[in-house]
């Protein structure tokens, strides 16, 4: 099987570490990665913000790198959300405005194969127990994409539950957003600040020192927020916990 | 739609002083996680929701197709059952024809059942013009009315104020309109409950004009349908001797069947109860029982433009059960007040830019009044896509294009102020299809990281008023890649 | 051109040019009417429970009357332990079930003002229709049940439910019951609202108390 990190514009650029994570722990697991270097972004922030247009060009060069591979993974819910279901629905507004079948026909392939991290652990490979050690108290956010778009469950809670020496807790809440929503963090940033407040501070009272997700737009979003409010926790993303072991535990 | 709102701000700038207020910050979390929590145990204990959302869905879908057809019959059975039916193509059309009504009556003072209708036409304000009181008879419309207030939900449109509040109003303002509060009230429910049940009843049992909108009218029968809890619908649609109900266009429904798909979603989805307390259905007029004369007015008010738009047009299948408002956490936060309509919360924010088109500041910045997070969508009785519909009018709002005004079809230019994100966009969708482009920036980045702010100045500051930005990592990832893995043929 | 002719106009053009096909036979395709016409299976017994059950949820007084002989005394006791001074029966109410009370009883009657009915203090009727997944009754305005005002105006009704003839399963089955073309009130509990802080309160504009009897028997 060949298998593509489709990693996002913002890990390649902000979060490396969630990358060579991601890579870590797929090749531990025997999983033959590749990053083709081809990738730049989904198109989300565009098509999100009412940019469909000028997105297209991103989905069809997004296809056009991705196409060859058997699955592609991505360590991001809203990454994965964007291809998986708004992809389609790009290529029916096309084809709504008479454009003819060409964007739904060049998107179609990469949909059916497109998976956030924890989906592809759990439902492609077939494991929830990847090996991982990580001895910290935990509380897990699960990012709206995940939860709403992607369906994604207790995927992740199951591979941190059986990750060595972690303590989940369980997060108030859990299922509201946590405020950043794309350009909705700048334009308006005073209700999204609120909403990251309100999340830092029930992330806080798990007695947890890292919250982690699968999402890192949202982490940095509340990691921002947890360093100006100086609260002591740290933001993780999931791939990175799931990379530590005993052997080589995330510094 | 209603002139009230005429000249709002921005939703930024209304949210701004909402997030602020820590009163109504507490106000709106409490009644919000309330009904929140209750609604989820009322819908799980029908096994079959999926399926009742689905059926809700599709015969909302099927009656907005076939509107006409359905529109043509509704106004035969009503006019068999005794009834009269008007069309009015916009708000100024709607007011002036109960006006009219009214004033045939030869009355001066009208009782109302709380009607989003009503509200979004801007009633009672024409009536006062003419000279007809109207007394709103819905326990937070009094709230609302009595309080010179506005209102900030579609169910309970003083949900901004906690009892305190409403105490100090009643106190203040019964004796203004009627009956005086009760010497001595407190600020138990129960008691402010009574007040208005005292406060109102002379006004019920002399009322000889009622004023309603309906949940539902089914076209088959005639019969319309009016959900509510207090009794207060009752009194305004029994006792009087004339009725109007002011109904939008979009809630009819075929059959008398199909309120067996609503009447189980709407109370479970608005107040999160198994049924509401009252509901009332009529067809025409009945001998001896209920009111003698019966008006039914349809309104378009921007419907019909709304239908036009194959995305937009989903927000027509609203039961207005407002459990959209319930689970948003913009809501929650910002309050119904900064949404600058009628319709608050996350329905509000797609129904208002297409009733009223999204020319105003306030109507163009709505649609991105949302994290997208999709809460609202996943408790939509009537699956409207919310998110979908906002995104397709963030496009409207920035990009312009056909859409549909007072039924004629136009093209709509760019909204005004995206000027400089347009070009962001574009430039940075440049970059993506040209990787080398993102990398030289990528790498630029990382070099002049030490020399980052910790603040941004310009729109920036938005973020880094409140959050710090992550720090610029020393190299991205395709480098790492690249010295790590290069020797593998990677791809593209 | 009438605004009916603008507004129809209008919704044809925004349907657009697509053939739609008949309403009337689209109709019979267009809802995948799945969901159950009931929830969970109960014998009948079971189901006479759970509207008792549902009906005190929401606040109703219920109580079971074993034996249509007994109606009449029972009656008679609630509307003592009530003590009103005039009682609004309908039309049509079997004279048997006031056969042992003593409050003055007041028909209703075609020219009784909104301030005569507001005199009575009670009121008893029969019911059309019972629901137990909902603990609603329905009044449809037949001579044991009369004019919609007699059962709103009245601070204390007094609502009598034959079982288990008279009581259904779901919502779906009630409607089937039903005959659109009289007036209907569905009454699940007494009055109430959630107006002030969302927090629910019994009593406002209608009955503030409600007592059902379930009556069985021949």
């Amino acid at each position: 099987m060949r298998v593509a990190l489709f990693l996002t514009c913002v890990n390649d650029t902000l979060y490396p570490d969630t990358g060579r994570a991601v890579v870590n722990l797929l090749t531990r697991l025997g999983v033959d990665i590749d990053f083709p270097m081809g990738q730049t972004c989904c198109g989300q922030a565009h098509y999100n913000t009412g940019y469909r247009h000028e997105a297209e060009p991103l989905a069809r060069k997004f296809s056009d790198v991705f196409g060859e591979y058997d699955a592609i993974v991505t360590p991001s819910g809203s990454c994965g959300a964007m291809v998986r279901e708004l992809y389609p629905r790009m290529g029916e507004r096309a084809r709504a405005e008479g454009r003819g079948d060409g964007l739904a026909a060049a998107l179609a392939p990469v949909v059916p194969k497109t998976y956030e991290l924890t989906e592809f652990l759990v439902d492609v490979l077939g494991v929830t127990d990847v090996g991982a050690y990580y001895p910290h108290t935990v509380t897990y956010h699960p990012t709206c994409h995940g939860l709403r778009s992607l369906g994604l469950g207790d995927r992740p809670y199951q591979l941190l539950m059986a990750v060595k020496g972690l303590d989940l807790k369980e997060l108030p809440g859990a299922q509201e957003c946590c405020g950043f929503g794309g350009t909705f963090a700048v334009k308006n940033s005073d209700v999204s600040a609120a909403m990251g407040e309100d999340k830092v501070r029930n992330a806080g009272s798990t007695g947890a020192d890292v919250l982690c997700a699968a999402d890192n737009s949202c982490l940095m979003h509340l990691g921002g927020t947890m360093s100006r409010l100086h609260t002591a926790m740290r933001p993780v993303h999931i791939a990175e916990i799931l990379a530590s072991t005993e052997e080589e535990p995330l510094s | 739609m209603s002139g009230t709102f005429v000249g709002m701000p921005a939703f930024p700038k209304a949210a701004h002083e909402a997030v602020g207020n820590t009163t109504l910050r507490a106000n709106l979390r409490h009644a919000t996680h309330t009904i929140r929590d209750k609604r989820a145990k009322a819908v799980a204990e029908l096994d079959d929701w999926a399926l009742l959302r689905e059926a809700g869905k599709q015969i909302k879908d099927h009656t907005l197709r076939h509107l006409d057809t359905y529109l043509v019959q509704l106004e035969e059975t009503v006019t068999a059952a005794g009834g009269t039916v008007h069309w009015a193509a916009d708000a100024d059309e709607a007011n002036r024809i109960v006006t009219h009504l009214v004033k045939e009556t030869g009355e001066c003072e009208v009782v109302k059942v709380k009607s989003m209708a009503t509200q979004e036409i801007g009633l009672n304000e024409a009536l006062e013009e003419a000279g007809i009181a109207a007394y709103e008879t819905d326990l937070a419309e009094l709230i609302v009315q009595l309080g010179h207030d506005r209102p900030s939900h579609i169910l309970v449109p003083a949900i901004h104020r906690n009892r305190g509040e409403i105490r100090d109003i009643f106190t203040k303002e019964m004796g203004e309109w009627g009956r005086p509060a009760p010497e001595g009230l407190t600020d138990t429910p129960a008691e402010l409950a009574e007040a208005a049940r005292l406060h109102l009843r002379e006004k019920f049992l002399r009322a000889k004009v009622g004023i309603s909108g309906a949940n539902f009218m089914v076209a088959e029968t005639g019969t319309l349908v009016v959900v509510e809890s207090e009794g207060n619908g009752r009194m305004c649609l029994t006792l009087p001797e004339t009725l109007i109900s002011v109904v939008g266009i979009e809630k009819i429904i075929p059959t008398w069947r199909d309120l067996e798909v609503f009447l189980q979603t709407l109370p479970r989805s608005s107040t999160a109860e198994r049924m509401n307390p009252y509901t009332s259905m009529w067809t025409g007029t009945t001998d001896t029982d209920g009111p003698r004369a019966f008006h039914l007015v349809l309104i378009d008010n921007g419907r019909t433009d709304t239908l036009a738009d194959e995305v937009g047009r989903q927000a027509l299948r609203c039961i207005r059960c407002s459990a959209c408002l319930n689970v948003c956490p913009v809501y929650e936060r910002a309050g119904g007040h900064a949404y600058g309509s009628v319709y608050p919360g996350p329905i509000g924010a797609i129904l208002s830019p297409q009733l009223r088109g999204t020319a105003s500041e306030i109507d163009a910045s709505l649609p991105y009044a949302s994290s997208l997070c999709g809460a609202c969508y996943e408790v939509c009785p009537v699956a409207i896509d919310i998110p979908e519909v906002l995104v397709h009018l963030r496009e409207r709002v920035v990009q312009g294009g056909p859409a549909t005004r007072q039924g004629n079809r136009v093209v709509l230019k760019p909204a005004k102020g995206h000027a400089a994100e347009r070009a962001a966009m574009r430039a940075a969708g440049w970059a993506f299809v040209h990787p080398g482009a993102l990398r030289a920036g990528q790498r630029m980045a990382s070099r002049t990281r030490r020399f980052h702010p910790r603040t941004l100045p310009g729109p920036g500051r938005a973020w880094s008023a409140t959050r710090d930005l992550p720090q610029v990592p020393a190299e991205p990832f395709r480098d790492w890649w690249q010295r790590t893995h290069g020797k593998k043929e990677s791809g593209k | 051109m009438s605004s009916r002719d603008i507004i129809l106009g209008r919704v044809r053009r925004a349907l657009g040019e697509a053939p739609r096909g008949d309403a009337q036979t689209s109709y019979e395709t267009a809802v995948d009417r799945q969901y159950r016409s009931e929830h969970g299976s109960r014998t009948t017994e079971e189901t006479v429970d759970l509207l008792a059950e549902n009906l005190a949820d929401y606040r109703a007084i219920v109580h079971r009357c074993q034996d249509e002989e007994a109606l009449p005394y029972l009656i008679t006791r609630l509307l003592a332990a009530r003590g009103p001074q005039y009682v609004l029966v309908p039309p049509g109410l079997p004279p048997e079930w006031m056969s042992a009370a003593d409050p003055t009883r007041v028909h209703d009657r075609a020219v009784s003002t909104t301030h005569d009915l507001d005199k009575a203090g009670s009121v008893v009727t029969g019911c059309a229709v019972a629901v137990a997944e909902t603990g609603t009754i329905v009044l449809d305005g037949s001579p044991d049940q009369g004019r919609r005002r007699i059962t709103l105006i009245p601070d204390h009704h007094i609502c009598v439910v034959r079982v288990p003839d008279q009581v259904v399963s779901s919502v779906p089955q009630a409607l089937e019951r039903l005959d659109p073309t009289r007036p209907l009130t569905w009454i699940s509990g007494p009055s109430a609202t959630s107006d002030i802080e969302l927090d629910r309160v019994e009593g406002v504009h209608g009955p503030r108390t409600l007592e059902v009897v379930l009556v069985s028997g021949e």
